[in-house]
């Protein structure tokens, strides 16, 4: 089991954030988590990868338990992929991902030759290995998400971390990240990510895990869990669920917005 | 002919980059031109001393070797000029890597080795020791400890504070600084101006590597060696440092810890420079920025140029220190002289820094 949470419970002093999660991600899936703002994506998150270590409850990663599990040996187990962000200092592409190759160093050891050739595997395997030599802060927003992806593959943990991976990229961009992350989770690695669009959860992710109000209020494949009372009740939008090529892919649009275009056309029609 | 000498090299040349042979380059290049400014600076003053003599002399001291030279040079190559060149190559080093390590740790590019008050502290530390009737070595152990003191309060204030944890400790940097720059205000105002005490607080302050002496540069070195070598060891860490403490968590390198290790090192390196010399400021500012312009911001490639282009950078000022006019400018007017306008060219600049 990648992933496998027992009564998680988190408080930040004495507001309660997450409240007795259990649930288990198997080997290889893609799972998206779907939920408002400020419903503890994040809190969840930081959980999962040890930065939030005053929780009750059990998080095992990979069969093991976070707690017991020193930085390095986390490190091993999951990686992170954070957003996109603003750096203070300008690296070469290769150098951003070789960041990630320490886990297995010496606390005074620098990454040698071993090490170089994971980072510019990393790069090859998500196909941006020309980019290598470039700068970090002098590509695109899309680019460099990619780059933190193949930051957190060379870092060899099976188990992956993604916090709204998509939320500063634009349509294109989005695409081809969600596109690469569905990849790797059918090479087999393990990613839990979280996201604002339920039509992200259709396309990409094999289950999707709902939170409301720091509780789990569903789990299970995309096509069972996301349904427009679900999504009435996360988000209060009234949305219809469509059903496109036999079922294949689904999406949500807002039931307000599809009167109103009816209104357009009887207007622009008479 | 031609064929076998490429099949030897090709791997490596492959391995190594575009830009990371023009890093070694520049270091080389660093490394060199510092070799030559201590041979120009054994050339300057008003008795010269020729580099290849300088070689023998020190050749002499393991092996004896034919004596080409007079004992009144040896006097002055030993006790006046050697020292005076290593203490301006030591200080500008450490004073230079240690800008450069808490300009990455505390991912802020515009922080300098006094940022937590190491500077301020060492000048109260100093003054109260001159005001206390101490000369020589006394005032810089008083200016060392107490420089060391007022980091680590500094660091003890912004541990129980809230808040982003860098910028409160940048805060309580600033605002301990000026606290003990008013303690040295007022040790001024009570100095006895008849005795020297007001006029060497004063000179104190403007920083000088006047008089500079072998014993002090033996004092200090294991210090910075030990400093340097700490922050040498762990350079490609900072650079995961400056990704922030959680990102850098998750990918396996104890921030905090590394993050203490480094400002420890920075700090007694920065408080034994201070405690020598007295206050010479920008230069842990200004050159770890244009070695960044120089070989990018990789502290793998920056920590080793900043170590070079300091002790160059402040030999060469020394040398117009002592040589530009008849009495001599404190080196820390200089530095500044330098350090504030390039300072503000970083902020006007429209390029990213």
């Amino acid at each position: 089991m990648s992933i496998s949470i027992e009564n998680l419970s988190f408080s930040y002093g004495s507001k309660q954030v997450l409240h007795d999660l259990s649930f288990d991600i198997p080997d290889g899936m893609l799972v998206n988590v779907l939920g408002p703002n400020g419903v503890g994506k994040s809190t969840l998150f930081r959980c999962i990868l040890g930065l939030n270590q005053h929780y009750t409850g059990r998080v095992l990663v990979n069969d093991k338990d976070i707690k017991s599990l020193s930085i390095r040996e986390r490190a091993r187990e999951i990686s992170y992929i954070p957003q996109t962000h603003a750096s203070v200092y300008d690296y070469e592409v290769v150098d951003v991902v070789l960041m990630a190759t320490g886990s297995d160093l010496k606390m005074l050891t620098n990454p040698g030759e071993a090490q170089r050739q994971r980072a510019y595997g990393a790069l090859e395997r998500i196909g941006i290995a020309d980019f290598a030599h470039r700068m970090y802060t002098q590509i695109s927003g899309g680019e460099q998400q990619l780059v933190l992806i193949a930051r957190a593959l060379a870092q060899n943990a099976r188990t992956i971390v993604m916090d709204e991976p998509t939320s500063a990229l634009d349509y294109g961009n989005t695409v081809r990240v969600l596109s690469c992350v569905r990849q790797l989770a059918h090479e087999g690695l393990s990613i839990i990510q979280s996201t604002h669009n339920p039509d992200h959860a259709f396309l990409y992710s094999d289950r999707t895990l709902v939170l409301k109000d720091g509780r789990i209020d569903a789990y299970g494949t995309p096509h069972e869990v996301i349904t427009s009372e679900l999504i009435s009740g996360l988000y209060s939008v009234d949305v219809e669920v469509n059903s496109l090529y036999g079922d294949k892919v689904r999406i949500c649009v807002p039931k307000h917005e599809i009167e109103a275009r009816q209104e357009r056309m009887d207007y622009e029609t008479r | 002919m031609n064929e076998i000498s490429h099949s030897g090299t090709g791997l490596s040349h492959k391995s190594l980059s575009h830009s990371a042979r023009r890093a070694n380059a520049i270091i080389t290049g660093l490394a060199i031109g510092v070799v030559v400014i201590v041979g120009i600076s054994l050339l300057l003053g008003r008795y010269p001393i020729d580099p290849i003599q300088a070689i023998e002399m020190l050749v002499n001291c393991v092996v004896p070797i034919e004596q080409s030279w007079t004992d009144q040079q040896a006097t002055l190559f030993f006790n006046v000029r050697l020292p005076r060149i290593l203490l301006a190559l030591m200080v500008g080093c450490c004073l230079s890597v240690a800008g450069a390590a808490y300009q990455g740790t505390f991912q802020n590019p515009l922080v300098s080795p006094d940022i937590l008050g190491a500077s301020q502290g060492a000048a109260f530390g100093a003054a109260l020791a001159i005001l206390a009737g101490f000369t020589g070595a006394m005032v810089s152990v008083s200016a060392f400890f107490m420089s060391l003191f007022t980091v680590f309060l500094v660091l003890l204030i912004s541990s129980r504070a809230k808040g982003n944890h860098m910028m409160v400790v940048v805060l309580a940097g600033v605002m301990v600084s000026s606290l003990f720059q008013a303690g040295v205000s007022y040790t001024k105002l009570i100095a006895d101006p008849n005795n020297d005490e007001l006029a060497d607080i004063t000179y104190w302050l403007m920083g000088s590597l006047t008089g500079a002496k072998m014993s002090q540069v033996g004092i200090v070195f294991p210090i910075l060696l030990i400093g340097c070598a700490v922050l040498f060891a762990l350079r490609w860490r900072i650079n995961i440092l400056t990704m922030g403490d959680d990102e850098a968590s998750t990918m396996g390198v104890n921030a905090r810890v590394i993050r203490v290790i480094v400002i420890v090192a920075a700090t007694f390196v920065t408080a034994a420079c201070v405690s020598v010399t007295g206050m010479i400021g920008w230069v842990g500012l200004v050159i770890p920025h244009l070695c960044r312009m120089l070989i990018g911001a990789d502290y793998r490639k920056l920590i080793p140029a900043s170590m070079l282009m300091g002790a160059g950078f402040l030999l060469v000022v020394d040398d117009i220190a002592r040589l530009a006019t008849t009495a001599e400018i404190p080196i820390g007017i200089l530095t500044a002289f330098v350090g504030a306008p390039f300072f503000l060219y970083l902020i006007t600049r429209k390029k990213k820094i």
